[in-house]
């Protein structure tokens, strides 16, 4: 069966969860190689093993924290060569398509980013994307070189499937441009303790209707109840009420959790093409025209200040 | 000393119109009106600001690659304040993805000239965010991508980065690929005067063989990618929507249950 690799997003050697999906994703089409680099890249073979992978490549150094994205396009590029893949599978983060696209074009080979799905095909692995605001699915694949494609999280549930996951040392010399970019200052974002917004299940996000920043507190209630990811939409971000890493829609980030909860979102055409493939989607707004009554499965025409609050305190007396 | 910069723009169907696709699942650029990517603004916007404050001469070049329409585009962008325009045009560019796209403009970046290239971080419509760092890895000069916050000094190129486990300061030499977000600061709106200036300014119109680019490295027939199908995802089946009468919450909360997510 041909190998698939799979770059692993990790921090410090904990695997993140877009990558376990990823593997999931891989086995229907080959035979899962993961490949690991950077500080504790070694650490993260029992995660990958548990969840199919073969083999994991690894090669630790510290170009990979030192300068930006291409010491990473080195490596994979460094694993196509030692494996020949059937097809090099990317988590869809910011850093991930820059990753994807650089290797594609030394390879010779196109690169679809952003799959929401992905199956074997005749001619290769097909990928399927949520295109113009999720308003069009669309089937593609690559026809030129070895298939790079960037898979968005919440794609594929994480199934576990024990495999080898032999650790191989991966052999890797860097390029010119390599040090090109230099990260001169890296600030850790300080950690909320909710799930990361574009893996998490759940996200609860909060619109112009919240009407200040000091309110949040509220969406941040429900969203803690619920063991949810906060989002904000682009009219609450800009007037400053919550961070732009919150913001969902096309200028931020975009998610597809099992449920997305909007309050005081109207659901213009922006936001909606950040959120529209979420699997249940929730809104509670005053105006009964909002478009955003328009994708809700279930949607409640009210104040937000009446009705976030009780629906908190239901869910935790429903939790117990 | 001068600082040539050379922004890339996109001139993209209107995200609030009627998107589809044509038979040859290729965008329809015909039934919706096009304009400047809102992205692009940005980065036309941010070069604006790098040569304000430099002191430096600095010429500021807008390229667009798209169909004839596209010079709208172009037209925003000279309006904004850049000096000149370059518009690649060729009938044998229908359906070019992401890899031949940036052949393109790494081809017209060249020959125009250029210390600094400032991009937007993706199209409203493609979304896919990968030609900043593709116009990098064809120029084999640095990428200092996905900037909240852009500087050039003395040769050097400093930015900003909000990831979403860190915020990282960048830093490379120039020649560089740079990219913007929208958190890197409000477009300007064009002045009377700017769209009047506009008008003098000039625009250079190129094809193919101005950049030395076969016609079988482009188009849709030598895309790397190829779609197969595209379906319209149906309207989702209309949902329940009550009136907070004083239980909205509870009710909303009793349908979270019946679903499984309490």
């Amino acid at each position: 069966m041909a190998e698939v690799l799979v770059y692993v997003d990790h921090v410090d050697g904990a695997v993140r969860k877009p990558t376990l999906e990823l593997l999931t994703l891989a086995r229907r089409v080959g035979e899962p190689v993961a490949v690991a680099l950077g500080n504790g890249a070694g650490d993260t073979a029992a995660a990958l093993a548990e969840h199919g992978a073969v083999k994991v490549l690894t090669h630790e150094a510290a170009e990979y924290a030192d300068y930006l994205v291409v010491p990473k396009v080195d490596a994979l590029q460094a694993a196509v060569e030692a494996v020949s893949p059937a097809a090099v599978l990317v988590p869809s983060s910011a850093e991930g398509k820059e990753i994807a696209a650089r290797l594609a074009l030394r390879l010779g080979s196109g690169v679809i980013t952003d799959a929401v799905d992905l199956e074997a095909g005749d001619e290769g692995p097909v990928a399927t994307q949520s295109v113009f605001a999720a308003a069009f699915t669309t089937k593609s694949r690559v026809s030129k070189g070895t298939p790079v494609i960037t898979v968005k999280p919440n794609s594929a549930a994480v199934e576990a499937a024990p495999a080898a996951g032999a650790v191989e040392a991966l052999s890797v010399s860097f390029s010119a441009q390599a040090t090109g970019t230099k990260v001169t200052s890296r600030t850790p974002r300080e950690s909320t303790g909710r799930p990361e917004l574009t893996e998490a299940a759940i996200v609860v996000s909060g619109g112009r209707g919240v009407n200040g920043a000091e309110n949040f507190a509220i969406i941040e209630a429900l969203a803690d109840s619920l063991g949810a990811a906060v989002g904000a939409s682009r009219a609450a971000v800009d007037a400053g009420w919550y961070p732009h890493t919150n913001q969902v829609g096309q200028t931020g980030k975009s998610v597809s959790p099992q449920l997305y909860i909007a309050s005081g979102i109207s659901g213009a055409i922006q936001h909606r093409a950040g959120m529209q493939t979420s699997k249940t989607i929730v809104a509670i707004n005053k105006d009964a025209e909002a478009p955003i009554f328009d994708l809700v499965d279930y949607g409640v025409v009210g104040d937000l200040f009446d009705v976030v609050p009780q629906l908190t305190e239901e869910v935790k007396t429903r939790k117990g | 000393m001068s600082l040539r910069i050379v922004v890339t723009v996109k001139y993209v169907p209107d995200a609030t119109g009627d998107r589809h696709f044509a038979d040859d699942l290729t965008v329809d650029r015909d039934d919706v009106d096009g304009l400047l990517s809102e992205l692009d603004e940005y980065a036309v916007e941010q070069a604006l600001q790098i040569s304000e404050n430099s002191d430096d001469d600095v010429e500021i070049t807008v390229l667009t690659v798209g169909p004839e329409d596209a010079k709208d585009a172009l037209r925003k962008a000279l309006s904004m304040g850049a000096d000149k325009a370059i518009h690649v045009e060729d009938d044998d560019l229908h359906g070019t993805d992401a890899i031949g796209t940036s052949l393109v403009l790494a081809k017209a970046i060249e020959k125009a000239g250029y210390d600094l290239v400032v991009s937007g971080m993706a199209s409203t419509d493609g979304t896919m965010g990968v030609v900043p760092a593709l116009l990098a890895e064809r120029l084999g000069v640095p990428q200092v991508t996905l900037l909240s916050e852009v500087s050039v000094e003395d040769g050097t190129v400093k930015g900003r980065r909000d990831g979403d486990s860190a915020t990282e300061q960048l830093e490379a030499s120039l020649p560089a690929v740079v990219s913007v977000t929208d958190q890197s600061g409000e477009a300007r709106y064009p002045s009377f005067k700017g769209i009047m200036a506009a008008k003098k300014k000039p625009v250079q119109s190129w094809d193919l063989s101005d950049l030395d680019i076969d016609e079988d490295e482009v188009g849709l027939e030598n895309a790397y990618t190829t779609v197969d199908s595209a379906t319209e995802r149906p309207a989702r089946t209309a949902g329940t929507i009550v009136k907070d009468e004083g239980e909205g919450g509870k009710q909303l909360a009793a349908f979270l249950a019946e679903r499984k997510f309490v």
